[in-house]
């Protein structure tokens, strides 16, 4: 598989461009961040998304998805991120569906997965808990038997729009100490159930995430995703998917920042002069260039990585390639496009702010670049 | 397609047949590398080598036959790539000849021109060097002063030319010199061909903070080269250079390519600082292979990209600046980071108390800091990527 669009993915890249450029703006995006919905998002964007087949991109089409490839996805990620979008793709499919969709038994997909690729579900994946950091592995939330089902206690942070789901995957530890990777797993929990509260969180970017409380919350049998103290290795696949679609979801993020800085450096002028004419600037802007080209290269590659059915070592690899890269890029980019826009980029009323926000969020989502470059060291065997 | 198989195996039958077992290994050193010319011997296998792939065109695959090479469409080439590959086959000539003037000559030279150099690249009896950098014209190369003054149908060249690569060793060189003095400084320059035998012609090695080197530098003293020898028009030699140069900057960074080097850096730091249950022990080291190793990935990938998209029809443009400026400074955080995991090892210039491998990694990451200054700065791959790509003002 080459690394270059095809038409058919250059014809998506236009459609989502347009919509993104047509139905959001900077300007939705902070009106958002000062409302009181508790979403963070537009459900009514998100619903005409699902019309466009991106809430099912990659689902299959058994199960009302398009079945298309992650290359595709990427597309659509890649314009999304342009434009900040908050709607929920990583939280509901990348993490929630695809859960189900590499877990699931089928009477699972079939209940879960038709309904968010049409846009009227929305599912959630509480694996994060206090300490543990990007260690899927790090779980301290238990989960006893209880009668036929189980018995759910401890708590799990900074859930991706975690207040808007209609149902929780959560891991929880069935055996073993806190940090072994067997040991873990996953349940589907009704967010409305007994002993469940789910709390709103305000981060840095305005998006969703929740505290997930579970004090002897009760699950039913059905609850289970995958195999009893297996769910270890499924939860670092669906991480490790979602880690590769967020770097395309930055990559488009630090496109828009870096094109606007650019188009800055153009227009502004001092000294009697566009102030891109200085070369201690242009050379700053030429390396972001270089950046965000390097970062393109593994993103793309990570995408291909899961369409060629490489396995789970080789896609964990190219996801940390590409995450600690677009980490990496877009902090340096969001970092250098206030610097560059000087005085009214540290300013609340312009727009450039939000690009370094999401670009402190996104690099510590998922693992930060060190987090990544320390797992590929392990992979690799040193 | 049935084509193309049949080539595929009448190919690998005769590559087996007629390359010697010793070529089936890469270079244990770089005097193994075949460069061609009159001035240097080469080993009687890599000469057996060259001869037999030369009689086919296969050093050149690609160029008509009229001019010595192959004649192969693409695809054949890919496949005759590919076979050789699969038996690990040493490239039986490599050079200036076939990677630079070669392309150019076939675009723009005169048939005079290609019927004489062109099969004479193919069978390396000729080996080429580039006079571009004088002493006062490096990053500002269109500033060049080398004269060349038209006397009936030759031209006389005086000046100097700095940074030939393997002047002493060439029997021919491309040089740019200036035919007009009154002009803008990039419409006056001419790009010339001159044989290296001819009188008036001084070379002298340079000699580099690494101890040695392949650079020298050129005199030029009233030298005697025919009008005939120009390529493309006179005066119009600057876009000609402009062209070679971007396709050197792809060339650096693909030169950089060690497949190995993660390993090599791996196995170094657990020698030299040690190892805890497998893993390197010191975590800084540790985490800077890693860092070394995403980056080098990222670069292959980038590459990797720029030729699918050059298959896919898209043409390529001034990125190629990325490659030299990101491959050459990769290289360097490469070498420094080898020196560093020696420590006092890495202090030694010659004598006892240090290997071979020390000594070699010590001026190897001397050596390497001329790679962001050889080939166009990374300065000035900077601004040509801030002006050409991005666009911004001067």
């Amino acid at each position: 598989m080459d690394l270059v669009l095809s038409e058919e993915q250059e014809l998506l890249q236009q459609t989502a461009r347009e919509f993104v450029a047509k139905r959001s703006s900077l300007k939705r995006i902070r009106a958002l961040r000062e409302g009181e919905d508790a979403d963070g998002f537009s459900r009514e964007l998100w619903r005409e998304m699902a019309r466009l087949g991106w809430t099912g991109i990659i689902l299959p089409e058994e199960h009302g998805g398009l079945g298309l490839r992650y290359l595709d996805l990427m597309v659509v990620m890649e314009e999304l991120g342009r434009g900040l979008m908050p709607e929920p793709m990583l939280s509901a499919v990348l993490l929630g569906a695809n859960a189900i969709l590499l877990g699931g038994t089928d009477a699972q997909r079939r209940e879960h997965l038709p309904p968010v690729a049409a846009g009227e579900w929305l599912l959630a994946l509480a694996w994060q808990e206090t300490g543990s950091r990007y260690d899927p592995h790090h779980v301290a939330t238990r989960a006893e038997r209880a009668g036929s089902g189980w018995r759910l206690r401890g708590e799990k942070i900074q859930v991706l729009d975690g207040t808007a789901a209609d149902r929780l995957v959560v891991s929880a530890r069935t055996s073993g100490g806190v940090r072994d990777a067997d040991g873990i797993t996953l349940f589907v929990v009704r967010p409305d159930a007994p002993g469940v509260t789910v709390e709103r969180q305000v981060r840095v970017d305005g998006r969703g995430a929740a505290l997930v409380e579970l004090a002897d919350a009760r699950v039913e049998p059905n609850a289970v995703l995958g195999e009893v103290d297996r769910g270890g290795a499924l939860l670092a696949r669906v991480l490790d998917r979602a880690t590769i679609a967020l770097g395309a979801e930055m990559l488009g993020s630090m496109s828009a920042a870096f094109d606007m800085t650019v188009d800055y450096l153009k227009t502004r002028i001092q000294f009697g002069v566009p102030i891109g004419s200085f070369q201690a600037l242009k050379h700053r802007a030429a390396r972001m260039f270089v950046e965000l080209e390097l970062a393109r290269s593994a993103v793309m590659h990570a995408h291909r990585a899961v369409d060629e059915g490489r396995d789970d070592a080789a896609v964990a690899r190219a996801a940390s390639v590409a995450k600690a890269r677009c980490s990496d890029a877009f902090l340096l980019i969001g970092n250098e496009a206030v610097q560059m826009h000087g005085g009214i980029g540290m300013t609340d009323e312009h727009d450039i702010g939000f690009f370094l926000k999401r670009a402190r969020v996104a690099q510590l989502t998922l693992g930060d670049a060190a987090w990544h470059r320390d797992r590929m060291a392990r992979l690799d065997g040193y | 397609m049935a084509d193309l198989h049949t080539f595929r195996d009448e190919t690998r039958r005769w590559l087996e047949a007629n390359a010697p077992a010793s070529m089936r290994t890469p270079p244990a050193n770089p005097d193994q590398i075949c460069w061609g010319g009159k001035r240097t011997r080469y080993p009687d296998d890599v000469r057996r080598w060259l001869a037999v792939m030369a009689e086919r065109g296969w050093t050149a695959p690609t160029w008509p036959r009229e001019y010595g090479g192959g004649g192969l469409a693409k695809g054949e080439a890919k496949v005759l790539a590919e076979e050789m590959a699969k038996l690990r086959l040493r490239l039986p000539l490599t050079g200036f000849g076939l990677a630079m003037i070669g392309p150019l000559l076939l675009q723009e030279g005169s048939e005079e021109l290609k019927r004489e150099h062109l099969p004479a690249i193919v069978r390396g009896e000729i080996r080429w060097c580039q006079g571009y950098s004088e002493p006062g014209s490096g990053s500002d190369l269109a500033s060049l002063q080398t004269r060349a003054v038209r006397d009936g149908d030759v031209f006389v060249l005086n000046g100097q030319k700095v940074w030939t690569s393997h002047g002493d060793v060439s029997d021919w060189m491309f040089i740019l010199v200036r035919t007009d003095f009154e002009a803008a400084k990039h419409s006056g320059i001419t790009f010339l061909l001159m044989d290296m035998e001819t009188p008036g012609v001084g070379v002298r090695p340079i000699k580099l903070i690494s101890g040695s080197s392949p650079f020298c530098e050129t005199f030029l003293s009233d030298v005697r080269v025919p009008v005939r020898n120009v390529v493309g028009r006179v005066n119009g030699g600057w876009l000609l250079a402009k062209a070679l140069l971007g396709h050197e900057r792809t060339m650096i960074a693909d030169a950089f390519k060690e497949r190995d080097d993660a390993k090599r850096l791996v196995a170094l730091a657990r020698r030299y600082l040690g190892e805890d249950g497998g893993r390197v022990a010191d975590a800084r080291a540790r985490d800077r292979i890693a860092q070394l190793e995403m980056d080098q990935a990222c670069l292959d990938l980038t590459l990797a990209r720029a030729r699918d998209g050059a298959k896919a029809g898209h043409k390529p443009g001034p990125e190629s600046s990325i490659f030299k400026l990101y491959g050459t400074e990769l290289n360097q955080r490469r070498r420094e980071l080898m020196v560093e995991i020696l420590g006092p090892q890495a202090l030694g210039w010659e004598g006892p108390g240090f290997s071979e491998d020390e000594l070699k990694l010590t001026r190897d990451w001397l050596r390497s800091r001329g790679n962001s200054i050889e080939g166009g700065t990374s300065e000035v791959q900077l601004n040509i990527i801030a002006k050409r790509v991005l666009g911004l003002p001067d």
